[in-house]
């Protein structure tokens, strides 16, 4: 090993448990990292790269284990060193940054209390001087009140500030690597574009490695040196981060490219005097006595998509809720074909029900765990359609061809014999069940990978061109706007800031929040972030920029 | 702050209004009984006559809804009411009325009950603590395991039956302690703890299992939690996972079982103090079931209830003291 080798991994096995018998998940990776060099590691969900990244930490979830190959950190091969001798090395010398700060940090103590364990616990510092330490950190991550916010608990502090004072903690005893597991995931595009800024500025000034685990390559491009594609357990192709970006070699990687070109044609214009099919008009809603939806306004027409965007907190899912009548709202109104509806869903009839459906983010927890593919998609068929025994079998089965799952194979499985991307797709089946003519897709694609993403897209796309339907399509992610709209609503702080047709949003001169909202999408090209950077200046970027408009 | 004195404000109020439809439950209940305290005292070979003027003395030929609403409005005024049996016996001898009221029958008794229930409570609680953090540490363990065996066995066994084993091992064939629990005034701490040990040795190996194991099962809950792999993953060693980090987010739920196992340490203890010939709320209370001395029944029944719901608001209480979320708002 070279004096500039930090991290080599030989031959990396990992196991999984699944119904007591163990199965090979990474198939023996190679992996080197020097000093001060940061890896980009990524693929889809199941690629193994979050499995290969603790087992770097020389770590295995329960469930899994480290079935063979080596491990070694700076001479030391974790596979096989004592947990003693792997527990001095853990926090001391190589940290771990994960996906969601706020489930990450313990809710029972202070921030820089678990700021401080580490240094203190490994004998790097005494408390005070670590406290001292962690508050030039989070003043160097540009936390706001750097002084004062980690003595909050972390339910007081916001997903973006968490992520960094994340960061703060794994810096604490200055980490030779550090591995950052889809550190801003979770977050908003402003919000991200900052944490992001933040984590490469101090593992630059610190020259510490790190190895960053995203499926977002476009993320990726702005943080790693080189990068590494994962496919179930087997490595593609590592390159340089420019090379692999312009030439990539194998087909796999060329898909995942590929992904982001997915755009629909340009539907013709709405014709003048038509009657929307849902027309929202000055809704204003609150939850308890807050008003979360301020005079809101907007139009969805036939057979087209609208899609609402805004970070989350915006009120789009409110506005949502308001259309189905879980939340009636405290004024306005919301008209289906021109006719009011009733604004409390119990007041309406089977039929005005029938007419809007839902499809859900977490397909997970949308679909009944015990109930057959056929029992939740028949329900609705029944319920709606009145249709019973042979009648509505042939109903499912027929929903089934449409979202392109084999009926035979599926209609008897439960939802956790499906993958993420099937589940979703019996989300749509059991939208479509009812034969509506507006469906609602709540954030559909952000818990999917991209190609599985494309996909659902591209099928909610032909649904509409052979159906008609009409999608409000709520959405954060603005790549997914640009494939899939016609027309956008931009919603921030309860209240819509701008709408028109998509092409008109994407060009501009937008309304600023739009724009920093579209500036804020990560681009393919390894010097967006510096170039983005450079326009906004360094105290305008992400969280500040919006507290200013 | 202002958001938690309200939760307990409310928490109080719903206590008070339990404890009122309690009272309801007791009076019916006992009015329910076969048989009264005329019959009880006067035998099968009681004439009506008599029968009818000890219910006159004692008020029982009144209709039950107004009995009921004269001993609410006694005991709203913090008068338990009067013995029927110390009564009787006081009627009878001429001695002290004052030791007739029930307040003076149950008050010696419910503090020895409360004493026991402190001297099991101050072994148990930190045993069952221990025990459930060190399962948790070492689970799957034979330590686990034998733990797990042990406490569950002893909570399977009848009450009488660990005691006469205790009594047997404890006091018959190594004479450590004595048998007898036979407490009295004016005895002294040393004294009073070494003769309280062998009912509180035995409560013990009652309510041990449960509050271990919900420690344990609390603490592996959270083991799966991103913190606690967090905690790992910064280094921290095993015990100190479980202790600072598992620990503190796992209070709620062992609060609760604590103080439901301390509500049976004051409720449900007769036949322990049966076999101890401990004096007891517990024996009282049964003894005045017998001869149907209702005032006192009913009292003991009130204080029972009421030992449950003030813990059981204890706990609530302190489940959310300890949720950072509720002492510390946004």
């Amino acid at each position: 090993m070279n004096a500039k080798q930090l991290l080599k991994i030989r031959g990396l096995k990992i196991e999984g448990r699944s119904d007591e018998t163990w199965t090979q998940i990474v198939n023996g990776i190679d992996l080197d990292l020097n000093r001060g060099e940061v890896l980009g590691l990524i693929g889809e969900s199941g690629a193994g790269k979050s499995t290969v990244g603790l087992a770097a930490m020389g770590f295995a979830r329960d469930g899994c284990r480290i079935s063979g190959g080596s491990v070694e950190f700076d001479g030391v091969d974790l596979v096989q060193a004592p947990a003693a001798t792997k527990r001095a090395l853990l926090g001391k010398r190589i940290a771990y940054v994960a996906q969601s700060a706020a489930a990450s940090f313990n809710p029972a103590h202070r921030i820089i209390d678990q700021h401080t364990e580490g240094p203190v616990q490994h004998g790097v510092m005494d408390k005070a001087e670590s406290e001292r330490d962690g508050m030039e950190l989070y003043a160097r991550l540009r936390l706001p009140n750097p002084d004062e916010i980690g003595f909050r608990y972390p339910h007081q502090v916001s997903g973006g500030q968490l992520q960094r004072a994340m960061t703060a903690m794994a810096m604490s005893c200055r980490p030779d690597l550090i591995i950052f597991d889809e550190p801003t995931t979770a977050l908003d595009v402003t919000t991200q574009i900052e944490v992001l800024a933040s984590i490469r500025d101090i593992v630059e000034q610190f020259d510490t490695a790190a190895i960053y685990i995203t499926h977002d390559l476009a993320v990726v491009a702005q943080m790693a040196d080189r990068i590494k594609v994962l496919l179930k357990g087997d490595e593609v192709e590592e390159a340089d981060t420019r090379t692999m970006l312009s030439a990539p070699t194998e087909d796999y990687t060329k898909s995942l490219w590929a992904v982001r070109s997915f755009e629909r044609p340009m539907k013709p214009s709405i014709p003048e005097g038509a009657t929307p099919v849902v027309s929202l008009r000055n809704i204003t809603a609150a939850y308890g006595t807050t008003d979360v939806l301020h005079d809101v306004s907007f139009d969805m027409h036939a057979g087209r998509t609208v899609a609402v965007v805004g970070e989350s907190g915006s009120g789009k899912s409110t506005a949502a809720r308001c259309i189905t009548g879980l939340l009636p709202p405290r004024a306005g109104a919301i008209a289906f074909d021109g006719v009011d509806l009733p604004p409390d869903y119990r007041k309406r009839s089977k039929e005005q029900l029938r007419q809007v459906q839902m499809i859900y983010q977490m397909a997970d927890t949308a679909l009944n765990p015990r109930s057959t593919i056929g029992d939740i998609i028949g329900r609705p068929v029944q319920f709606y359609l009145g249709l019973r025994g042979a009648k509505k079998r042939a109903r499912v089965e027929e929903l089934l061809n449409q979202i392109e799952l084999e009926p035979k194979q599926y209609i008897d499985r439960l939802p956790s014999e499906l993958s993420g991307g099937q589940k979703q797709r019996i989300g749509i089946a059991r939208a479509l069940a009812a034969e509506p003519r507006f469906i609602i897709c709540d954030e559909v694609t952000s818990a999917l990978d991209q190609l599985v993403a494309e996909g659902i897209l591209k099928l909610l796309a032909r649904l509409q061109d052979e159906l008609g339907l009409t999608y409000m399509f709520i959405t954060h992610d603005l790549a997914t706007v640009r494939a899939i709209a016609d027309e956008v609503v931009v919603m921030k702080d309860g209240a819509v800031v701008e709408q028109g047709g998509k092409v008109e949003m994407f060009r501009p001169p937008h309304h600023p929040y739009t724009d920093l909202l579209l500036s804020s999408v990560p681009e393919m090209d390894p010097d967006w972030l510096d170039d983005l950077l450079k326009e906004r200046g360094v105290d305008n970027i992400g969280d500040a920029a919006v507290g200013k408009m | 702050m202002g958001a938690l004195s309200r939760i307990v404000l409310h928490r109080l109020f719903l206590g008070l209004l339990t404890l009122f439809v309690v009272s309801i439950v007791i009076f019916t209940a006992v009015n329910m009984l076969p048989g009264d305290f005329a019959q009880a005292i006067l035998g099968q070979g009681a004439t009506p006559e008599a029968v009818t003027a000890i219910r006159r003395d004692l008020g029982l030929d009144q209709p039950p809804v107004t009995r009921y609403f004269q001993w609410l409005a006694d005991v709203l005024h913090g008068d338990l009411g009067t013995s029927f049996a110390q009564a009787n016996f006081v009627s009878f001898t001429g001695s002290d009325a004052e030791k007739a009221s029930v307040l003076a029958q149950i008050g010696p008794r419910f503090a020895n009950t409360m004493f026991l229930a402190g001297v099991t409570a101050a072994i148990a609680v930190p045993v069952s603590l221990t025990l459930g953090i060190l399962a948790a540490l070492y689970r799957n363990s034979a330590f686990d395991k034998v733990a797990n065996v042990f406490t569950l066995s002893s909570i399977s066994s009848p009450e009488f039956f660990l005691a006469y084993i205790l009594i047997l091992f404890l006091a018959v064939l190594n004479p450590l302690l004595p048998s007898l629990s036979n407490i009295y005034d004016g005895m002294g701490l040393g004294e009073r703890l070494e003769k309280t040990l062998l009912p509180a040795l035995t409560l013990t190996l009652v309510v041990t299992a449960h509050m271990m194991r919900m420690t344990r099962a609390a603490i592996i809950n959270l083991l799966a939690s991103p913190y606690i792999e967090m905690a790992r993953l910064k280094g921290m060693s095993p015990m100190r996972v479980i202790v600072r980090h598992a620990l503190p987010n796992a209070l709620a739920p062992i609060i609760n079982v604590i103080a439901l196992n301390l509500a049976y340490l004051i409720t449900g203890v007769v036949v322990v103090e049966v076999v101890f010939v401990y004096p007891g709320i517990g024996q009282l209370f049964v003894d005045s079931v017998k001869i149907r001395d209702i005032p006192v029944v009913q009292a003991c029944c009130l204080i029972f209830a009421g030992a449950y719901i003030l813990l059981n608001l204890l706990a609530d209480i302190l489940s959310i003291l300890s949720n950072p979320r509720l002492r510390h708002p946004k």
